[in-house]
């Protein structure tokens, strides 16, 4: 993985003294409110609804166990014990004190880690495929380029105050697994006919109270022209983009107004102004960067296929938790291990120091030291010998992470909702909680199949609901909570977004509802292999809507 | 006129904190001040405004409230939530609406 050079070193040790220095001042009533929010925000500090939270940047979600040590410590030491990871590969810490987030800040540091531009109207953490580097389906590695772009961006003067907050994310493979369709910028690394490597443009995507899906401006941009292109993107959009109206301030908006091929040649005339300038990315650079991601040392064991049979035979859930939560790596005697933070009735993407700690020991034993935070809130492994898995198992079994629900119904995406939120309008995580509890049992989950609920409590989106196949939104009506259905969203290769079904329901009447749309589609799909979305797309609403409201559903619509 | 009582959130640490018959800032809104006709709510908002002036505590509101059975219940559940801390088992000794009541 990437490593700070004297230079990071430098840049992030100055940022911690300068908000240290910030800090002591607001805190001495030298600086007012109104002058340090905005201070507060560029270092990821947010006041939620009972205290501050801090928001740490795991870039592109990639991090070592030192790091993921650190993270336990900071959560035993200056909050409450745990950590929450969020749809944006990042953690949160939702009780820290103001006065110890400079020390925060300077522990996380000492890592190579920091919480800048994970806030505020600029170009936040960049985000990729958490199974970079290790997956058979992928042309190149994504997260070097993740990395160049990090780089670039980190407060770059020109983009630090954009119209709105710019999302980027990269993927390297045919197989979408960083929903780069709902990205202001999505970036799908791919090889053309001359085997050379470069980029499907995708820009204006966005979920939010205007979902949109991102359109698709360039076939193919040389690698070398990543910034250059970039950089035209973010000049369009920062001169374009409406800054008289939040809620029309993102570049989803701009495409739509403008067109998309309007839009795209506009972002031509300024690439040609900047194509050949400093920006071109030299090929020595790419490959600079590019070493830091080396698959590690990966050497054959394949021993691990017959030791894996024998396991598996002896031990039903463990053969249940490698059907589900291991996935085939590149190299055949090696597996993509998803650690689940989705215990049955816990709460999606929390987990505890000792837990985080845990985790550290077993990829340093086991995974090379690498770990991943994927969008859907869990942890990766990306590099685990199948001779080793039987260990890692019994390893996870013991701190209750060994969960075998990757990509079934209790996966639960869920932002931290009303719980904590001071956004939301209604609460995620006791909805999350009671559908996984309603639906814990595994071997009805393993008949019901793929299907991802995703719920926010209000129409940011930051659990992603419009890409679920079943979403959930919260909304607050007359004082209370009421919670409005999607159905048919996806965020991968073939995004969409997901329809409204009918009016909403109340808390206690939402778990039997999202029993009535499973129980209906396990009644009209073909055959179990026809997963819970694909059944969808075949068969439209209708069904489900008449199974959820009867006669009523014209009225419900 | 809903009952009304003065919220904050102190500025050292974020905390929940509501104003006092004393005037000092707890983390109790069973122990808050019920501002109950117009002169009172006036005067909280003067409390607000200071405290924030004086840099003690940030995002100040006058919330509306009622009180059931000698308890103090936010009328949005926003507040409710803020008043009772997170909904979900995350920790252990969390106290939920209990105390005395002041009011004028």
């Amino acid at each position: 993985m990437y490593r700070y050079d004297e230079f990071d070193h430098t840049f992030v040790a100055g940022r911690v003294a300068q908000f240290r220095d910030q800090v002591t001042r607001r805190l001495s009533g030298e600086l007012a409110e109104d002058a340090f929010k905005p201070l507060r925000l560029m270092n990821g500090v947010y006041l939620q609804l009972h205290a501050y939270m801090l928001r740490v940047a795991i870039p592109y979600g990639t991090l070592n166990s030192n790091q993921m040590r650190m993270l336990a410590h900071i959560a035993r030491k200056y909050d409450r014990g745990y950590g929450h990871f969020t749809t944006r590969q990042n953690i949160q810490y939702n009780w820290p004190k103001l006065s110890d987030t400079p020390d925060i800040l300077a522990e996380l540091a000492s890592v190579e880690m920091h919480a800048i531009q994970t806030s505020g109207n600029c170009i936040r953490n960049v985000t990729a495929d958490h199974f970079a580097g290790a997956a058979a389906d992928e042309v190149a590695d994504p997260r070097p380029y993740a990395e160049i772009l990090r780089q670039w961006s980190s407060v770059h003067p020109e983009f630090s105050f954009l119209p709105r907050k710019f999302k980027i994310a990269v993927t390297g493979a045919e197989r979408d697994r960083a929903a780069i369709q709902v990205h202001d910028i999505g970036l799908h690394l791919k090889k053309n006919d001359k085997g050379e490597i470069g980029f499907a443009v995708y820009v204006g995507g966005g979920q939010g109270r205007t979902p949109m899906i991102a359109k698709k401006i360039r076939d193919f941009l040389p690698e070398e022209d990543l910034l250059s292109y970039t950089t035209a993107v973010m000049r369009v959009y920062n001169l374009h983009g409406r800054r008289d109206n939040k809620y029309k301030a993102r570049i989803k908006i701009l495409v739509h107004e403008t067109g998309a091929e309007v839009l795209a040649a506009q972002v031509e005339q300024e690439f040609l102004q900047l194509k050949n300038t400093e920006l071109k990315l030299p090929e020595a650079d790419i490959q600079a960067i590019t070493s830091y991601f080396a698959l590690p040392p990966l050497t054959d064991r394949p021993e691990g296929w017959a030791n894996l049979a024998g396991w598996k035979k002896a031990d039903p859930e463990f053969a249940r938790w490698v059907q589900q939560n291991v996935q085939p790596h590149k190299h055949p005697d090696y597996g993509m291990v998803t650690v689940s933070l989705k215990p049955i009735g816990g709460i999606p993407g929390d987990a505890s120091d000792s837990q985080m700690d845990a985790i550290a020991d077993l990829a340093q034993e086991y995974a090379f030291d690498e770990i991943r935070i994927s969008h859907e809130q869990n942890i990766i492994l990306p590099h685990v010998a199948l001779a080793d898995l039987e260990a890692l198992y019994r390893g996870l079994v013991s701190i209750g992470l060994a969960t075998a629900n990757a990509g079934l119904i209790t996966d639960i995406i869920a932002c931290p909702g009303l719980d904590y939120c001071a956004l939301a309008n209604a609460r995620s995580i006791p909805l999350s909680q009671e559908i996984s509890t309603r639906f814990g049992n595994p071997e009805r989950q393993a008949e019901i199949g793929e299907l991802k609920i995703k719920i926010s409590g209000c129409i940011n989106a930051c659990g992603h609901h419009h890409v679920g196949h079943i979403g959930l939104l919260g909304v607050e009506k007359k004082g209370a909570e009421l919670y409005q259905i999607t159905l048919g969203g996806s965020g991968d290769e073939n995004t969409s977004i997901g329809e409204i079904i009918g009016r909403g329901f109340e808390p206690e009447k939402v778990t039997d509802a999202i029993e009535t749309i499973v129980n209906t589609y396990l009644g009209l799909r073909q055959d179990p292999s026809e997963i819970f979305l694909d059944a969808y797309r075949r068969v439209g609403p209708q069904p489900f809507k008449d199974a959820l409201y009867g006669g009523n559903a014209q009225e419900a619509a | 006129m809903a009952d009304k009582v003065l919220t904050a959130n102190r500025l050292s640490d974020g905390i929940s904190v509501w104003l006092d018959a004393s005037g000092n800032w707890v983390e109790s809104l069973q122990d808050a001040f019920i501002a109950r006709h117009a002169e009172a709510v006036t005067a909280l908002e003067a409390t607000g405004k200071a405290a924030f002036a004086d840099n003690k505590v940030v995002d100040v509101n006058v919330i509306d409230i009622e009180e059931v059975a000698g308890v103090l219940r936010p009328l949005r559940m926003r507040e409710r939530v803020r008043a009772e801390g997170p909904t979900i088992d995350y920790a252990p000794g969390y106290k939920g609406l209990s105390g005395p009541v002041h009011a004028a």
